[in-house]
């Protein structure tokens, strides 16, 4: 599903340059719950980005589900982003001024689905996250759990190939958290590709492979047997 | 782009903080106004000049006799002549494009003797010599009776028609005056016609105190054998009286013998090229209201677009978040400019609203309280309220413009990095 090779990334900083990712080789098959691990500054969030295709990688090659990723202008990144990823942030990122239902709708907007067939598929996946009677809610409304299942229905609103989470569970205490990576163990088991980016151990135990990151290659990376988040909630 | 959901999402964002929406509109508005009561305030005055010309025919020139100036032909220079029926003729003759020529004799004029007489009654009036066409280039209304015509010029008729004015002065209130006889210099003529003239100049008065007799019928009763005083030159609509008077002053020198390069020795008065001066004064400050107004909408422009900048700033990550999520960036920058011409628009129709409001209450007290010399019906046409709102949508174009771009420029990771 995902290729990357020989992957480098560096920032200019001034006159100075911050190489961050030196040369990542890593690939990721359909249906894998992967945790990305790493300490603040190892590159794990740039790493998710270019794989987001919100930044471009300098070196090496990225392939999307056989697509190569490369060369994108805007428009075009915008057009993959709606068709091949969902996100899902640390702070939720929901419009604070559209309602849970017109959150989740949002993607199929973009992708030009009519105004009806939207407010249906927005529906049914607020009722996937058992958020259906809160459509009409904003998300100042909303608890932070809450918040972070109408994020997760609105990046599986377009039916993504993959699920990109950035630190999901960062801005939420344990209990929530384990409700939404519960969430996410079931998103995955019906066979969605998922990414998460975590620093929490518990969390990253949840998932079915674990990388990690130091210092801009990978150190670890290795195929775990999964905790299901069910026997904590 | 008509969509329901762009919309709702204008006006979500529009009306997510009301104060500050409006104070930007009122820049717009302010702006539209002011344009809208400048040009109304330059159409009041224009309509109130050209009503100042009455209902003369502009495309009209006034010519007299005043002595040549050079000598010609062993004639003297300082001669004096006057033009003759034949003179009349030769212009019918050899200057095409003439609606009207109008051969005209004067009696009386400003400050004259008492000159009619009715009974014990007397008066001072200007009496005129005229053909028929000179109603047309001078209109009257006839209030009651006839006019001069062709059949009184014919058979000399000692008939006259004479202004309210006069009839005030020589008549009972309530008289009958058609059919009774007044005396001009001791020539009696018959009533056949009153006339009252429109003019809001300041001589409204004056002309209503003038008595028309046949041309033919004043020759001779008042020995003017076939000498004509000035005329009165009309042209056709689509030629201009300005460009054939030229023309004229030939056939006339030719006619009278006068040296062709003695501009003196005839004088007129073209009512036409004043005319189109006085036009060009309106067409200039047309022009100034133009700029003035637009001047003043620009800032308010300016303002929508600073606003739309700050917008743009609050809603960076928001635009980010959106982007993330495949929004494609043409959509983004469609979506600012449709907001700032949504704005521009709505906030300038209320001006337009308003302005025209203003027009009203300025109408309905000059209505009440009597007219203002030089100042009527103060109004814009549809045509200006079309090209000010052309002016609005180019406007919130150009406003939208920059913050459209400032939207899209900053990278959605960055955006999604802003708190």
């Amino acid at each position: 599903m995902i290729v990357i090779k020989d992957l480098h990334k560096s920032y200019k900083m001034g006159s100075n340059s911050l190489h961050v990712l030196k040369g990542i080789n890593f690939s990721v098959e359909e249906g894998e719950l992967v945790a990305i691990m790493g300490s603040s500054g190892s590159g794990k969030s740039t790493l998710l980005n270019i794989l987001g295709m919100l930044d471009v990688l300098d070196e090496g090659s990225y392939t999307l589900d056989g697509v190569p990723i490369k060369n994108l202008n805007e428009t075009k990144a915008a057009q993959y982003r709606n068709k091949f990823l969902g996100f899902v942030f640390q702070s939720f990122n929901l419009i604070n001024y559209k309602s849970a239902m017109e959150n989740v709708a949002l993607p199929l907007y973009y992708q030009k689905v009519g105004r009806k067939e939207r407010q249906e598929k927005a529906l049914k996946y607020l009722e996937q996250v058992g958020l259906r009677e809160w459509a009409d809610h904003l998300p100042s409304e909303l608890s932070g759990g809450q918040k972070q299942r109408v994020a997760i229905a609105r990046a599986m609103a377009a039916e993504p190939k993959v699920l990109l989470a950035d630190e999901p569970t960062g801005a939420l205490d344990s209990t929530t958290s384990y409700e939404v990576m519960d969430l996410i163990q079931k998103i995955n088991d019906a066979g969605n590709t998922i990414l998460i980016v975590t620093h929490e151990p518990d969390i990253a135990d949840m998932c079915k492979r674990i990388v990690h990151l130091k210092d801009g290659v990978i150190v670890e990376d290795k195929k775990i047997t999964q905790v299901r988040a069910s026997q904590y909630v | 782009m008509f969509n329901k959901d762009r919309w709702k999402e204008i006006v979500e964002v529009l009306t997510s903080n009301w104060f500050r929406t409006v104070l930007t509109a009122f820049g717009v508005f302010w702006g539209i106004l002011i344009l809208i009561v400048l040009l109304a305030a330059g159409k009041g005055l224009e309509n109130g000049i050209r009503s100042n010309f009455g209902d003369i025919a502009t495309n009209t020139m006034f010519m007299w006799t005043q002595g040549t100036s050079m000598a010609y032909k062993g004639l003297p220079k300082g001669r004096r002549f006057t033009f003759k029926l034949e003179d009349v003729a030769a212009i019918r003759q050899k200057v095409p494009d003439l609606r009207f020529v109008s051969p005209r004799n004067q009696l009386g004029g400003f400050n004259g003797a008492n000159n009619v007489v009715r009974g014990i009654k007397t008066g001072a009036f200007n009496v005129y010599g005229d053909y028929p066409d000179i109603i047309n280039q001078d209109p009257m209304g006839i209030t009651s009776g006839r006019f001069i015509n062709q059949l009184d010029i014919e058979g000399k008729r000692k008939v006259a028609v004479i202004g309210e004015g006069v009839r005030a002065s020589l008549y009972d209130v309530g008289e009958e005056a058609i059919g009774t006889y007044i005396k001009i210099q001791g020539v009696n003529f018959m009533v056949v016609g009153t006339y009252k003239k429109n003019s809001n100049d300041g001589n409204a008065e004056e002309v209503q105190k003038e008595i028309f007799i046949p041309f033919t019928s004043f020759s001779q009763a008042f020995n003017q054998g076939n000498n004509v005083g000035w005329m009165a030159i009309t042209a056709n609509d689509n030629s201009s009286i300005t460009q054939l008077k030229e023309q004229i002053f030939t056939v006339v020198r030719e006619n009278q013998k006068i040296h062709p390069q003695d501009l003196r020795a005839v004088g007129h008065f073209d009512l036409y090229e004043e005319f189109n001066r006085v036009l060009g004064l309106f067409k200039a400050m047309r022009w100034i209201a133009y700029f003035v107004g637009i001047l003043v909408l620009l800032s308010g422009v300016i303002g929508v677009s600073n606003i739309m900048l700050i917008v743009v700033k609050e809603r960076t990550k928001e635009i980010g978040i959106r982007r993330a999520l495949g929004e494609d960036p043409w959509s983004i920058k469609l979506q600012i400019i449709m907001e700032s011409i949504f704005l521009t628009i709505i906030s300038g129709m209320a001006g337009i609203s308003f302005g025209a409001l203003v027009i009203y209450l300025i109408n309905y007290f000059l209505a009440s309280n009597g007219p203002i010399e030089m100042f009527v019906n103060p109004s814009v046409g549809l045509g200006v309220v079309l090209v000010a709102l052309i002016i609005l949508v180019v406007s919130g174009l150009l406003a939208g413009f920059i913050p459209a771009q400032s939207a899209i420029k900053i990278k959605p990771i960055e955006a999604l990095r802003t708190e």
